[in-house]
């Protein structure tokens, strides 16, 4: 064999080795400080200061700091976390970077208002970044529509959400129901109709997937609550009128003259507890439902990347 | 003349082509090809922007890397390879060499930018599955970022006719860093009094100014771009091109070269 196949033989064998030796130490090294990549540090926290250090190029900035934030919430969301202190900070540097990114505003309004673990508890952050929305995009209706929302779903600020969605009714080429939201709102402000006729909405003008099935499972939600509490007010009823509680669903069936045994969206039978409580079987199925689960009820982690 | 020119205009887009520039092209479309295969899964709703983004970013960037790289080497290569005094030695004036040289990298980058856009396109599709009317404003892109690299390619070559490459490096870069930043020195004009006001009105109009020029964001959300700017733009980069051309000619002219 010559001197130079030697070389080449051993150059890569020391290549080979040497690689798979740097990833294993690093493997190691990761499962010492699980944590370490996943800081929570904002190295530069002045949206103006990203935005002149990005030299122009901010378009593609505000993508890699949008799917920071994508990425900061969908890990935290799926680990049910209680605090996500960087998304605020995160959307505002994106929307700063790039006013014009409707999908920053859209989305990061809905990762914010909620309360946790379905969102960070932030509504008045969220009323901000989508005020700011609409400041630079004033003819966009759907940013009014989230506005309003976010007012009537985590605030019940329901004079503020008919304000909002009148105003986007005037916007060009707003969806009509703005305005059948708007009256609703004056009227008939925090009840189920109003709540399901959002989501609704909200199914119906989205083109993103993933939006559709928040909307659905939130509808779904709806019927549970609203069926829960038809249920739970009819076993009172029952109280009140026997002295006792229904001894089954079959009993509260026929004293209430329903048709058949109520089920669930999944049609499951809904199950009268010896408490006289109602709840659903599989509360895993229902994450949005605010009604009918069982006492001291913790939904199932969904993703133990650490464990 | 104008054959003496396109000689060596031609010979450096050869040599860029033979130094491997266009190699670029590889990390150029893995870079691409990767970020509209990776984005859908890791973002939301962001593919079509980011491939718009980061494609005419990295457009951008790389044209700007090649032009400082190669611009500021064109000329003291040819000294120190000595090959600068066989072509001198020739019926060829030395404006002609800094001219045909200037051409020679604009080609190059220019044929590089074809590629990039064609693979640009090439990811939207694949991103999007069809072409909107609204997709020609790359186009405009382009061809403001291709007015961005003759202002550049023109720095470079200013530099590399009295300086040395490292330190041509470091002129051409701080430029365009600053150039990157002339709305803000304009600003910084307005708010100064004096003599600072005149001396920072005369460096806001001194140094190059690339902020009209980069118009990435505003397409990559469809909104059109005036035919006034691109006119304005294409009036500027000529100017701007023939000043710092002339200015490296004078300097080259005078240059002792013994």
């Amino acid at each position: 064999m010559k001197q130079r196949q030697k070389t080449t033989i051993v150059a890569s064998i020391c290549l080979v080795v040497s690689l798979a030796a740097s990833s294993f130490v690093l493997h190691r090294t990761d499962q010492l400080r699980p944590q370490a990549t996943l800081d929570e540090v904002l190295f530069l926290g002045s949206p103006k200061v990203i935005k002149r250090a990005s030299l122009g190029y901010d378009g593609l900035m505000a993508c890699i700091y949008w799917t920071r934030a994508v990425q900061y919430f969908g890990y935290r969301h799926h680990n049910f976390a209680t605090s996500y202190n960087l998304l605020a900070p995160l959307l505002e540097i994106t929307t700063h970077l790039d006013p014009h990114l409707v999908v920053a505003y859209e989305f990061g309004s809905s990762f914010l208002a909620p309360q946790p673990p379905h969102g960070a508890g932030q509504p008045e952050r969220a009323i901000e970044l989508m005020q700011y929305g609409i400041e630079n995009n004033p003819e966009n209706w759907r940013l009014y529509y989230d506005l309003g929302f976010v007012y009537y779903m985590e605030l019940h600020d329901y004079k503020r959400a008919a304000e909002t969605f009148e105003r986007g009714s005037h916007v060009p080429n707003a969806h009509p129901f703005l305005k059948i939201l708007a009256a609703q709102m004056a009227q008939h402000a925090g009840e189920y109709q109003t709540a399901q006729m959002l989501w609704s909405a909200t199914y119906q003008t989205t083109q993103d997937q993933q939006i559709k099935q928040n909307a659905v499972e939130h509808l779904r939600a709806l019927r549970v609550d609203e069926d829960v509490q038809h249920l739970q007010e009819a076993v009172t009823r029952f109280g009140e009128r026997t002295g006792r509680l229904p001894a089954s669903m079959a009993e509260l069936v026929a004293a209430e003259g329903l048709a058949g045994t109520p089920v669930d969206p999944d049609g499951h039978p809904y199950k009268l507890t010896p408490e006289g409580r109602i709840e659903v079987r599989v509360p895993d199925d229902f994450p949005f439902a605010t009604k009918g689960l069982p006492p001291g009820y913790k939904p199932a982690p969904k993703f133990h990347a650490l464990q | 003349m104008r054959t003496r020119i396109a000689y060596i205009a031609s010979n450096t887009f050869r040599e860029a082509v033979r130094d491997r520039v266009l190699y670029n092209l590889i990390a150029f479309a893995l870079l691409l090809s990767g970020a509209a295969i990776l984005v859908g899964q890791i973002s939301i709703e962001i593919e079509k922007l980011v491939v718009i983004n980061l494609g005419l970013t990295a457009v951008s960037l790389f044209g700007v890397v090649i032009a400082i790289f190669i611009g500021i080497g064109l000329v003291s290569k040819e000294i120190e390879k000595r090959t600068l005094y066989t072509v001198l030695s020739r019926p060829v004036r030395r404006w002609e060499f800094i001219v045909g040289k200037f051409f020679g990298l604009a080609g190059t980058l220019v044929v590089n930018t074809f590629f990039m856009a064609v693979g640009v396109f090439a990811a939207l599709f694949y991103v999007s599955h069809k072409f909107v009317r609204a997709d020609a404003l790359i186009l405009v892109a382009l061809y403001f970022i291709v007015l961005e690299f003759l202002i550049i390619c023109s720095l470079a070559l200013l530099f590399s006719s009295f300086s040395s490459p490292l330190l041509s490096a470091v002129f051409a870069f701080s430029l365009f860093v600053i150039g990157s930043f002339a709305e803000d020195l304009r600003n910084f004009a307005g708010m100064a009094h004096g003599f600072s006001r005149w001396l920072a009105t005369g460096a806001a109009y001194l140094v190059p100014n690339f902020s009209a020029f980069n118009v990435i964001a505003s397409i990559a959300h469809e909104q059109p771009v005036a035919g006034q700017l691109i006119l304005q733009n294409t009036l500027y980069a000529l100017f701007y091109t023939t000043m710092a051309l002339s200015a490296a000619v004078l300097i080259f002219e005078r240059r002792d070269l013994k």
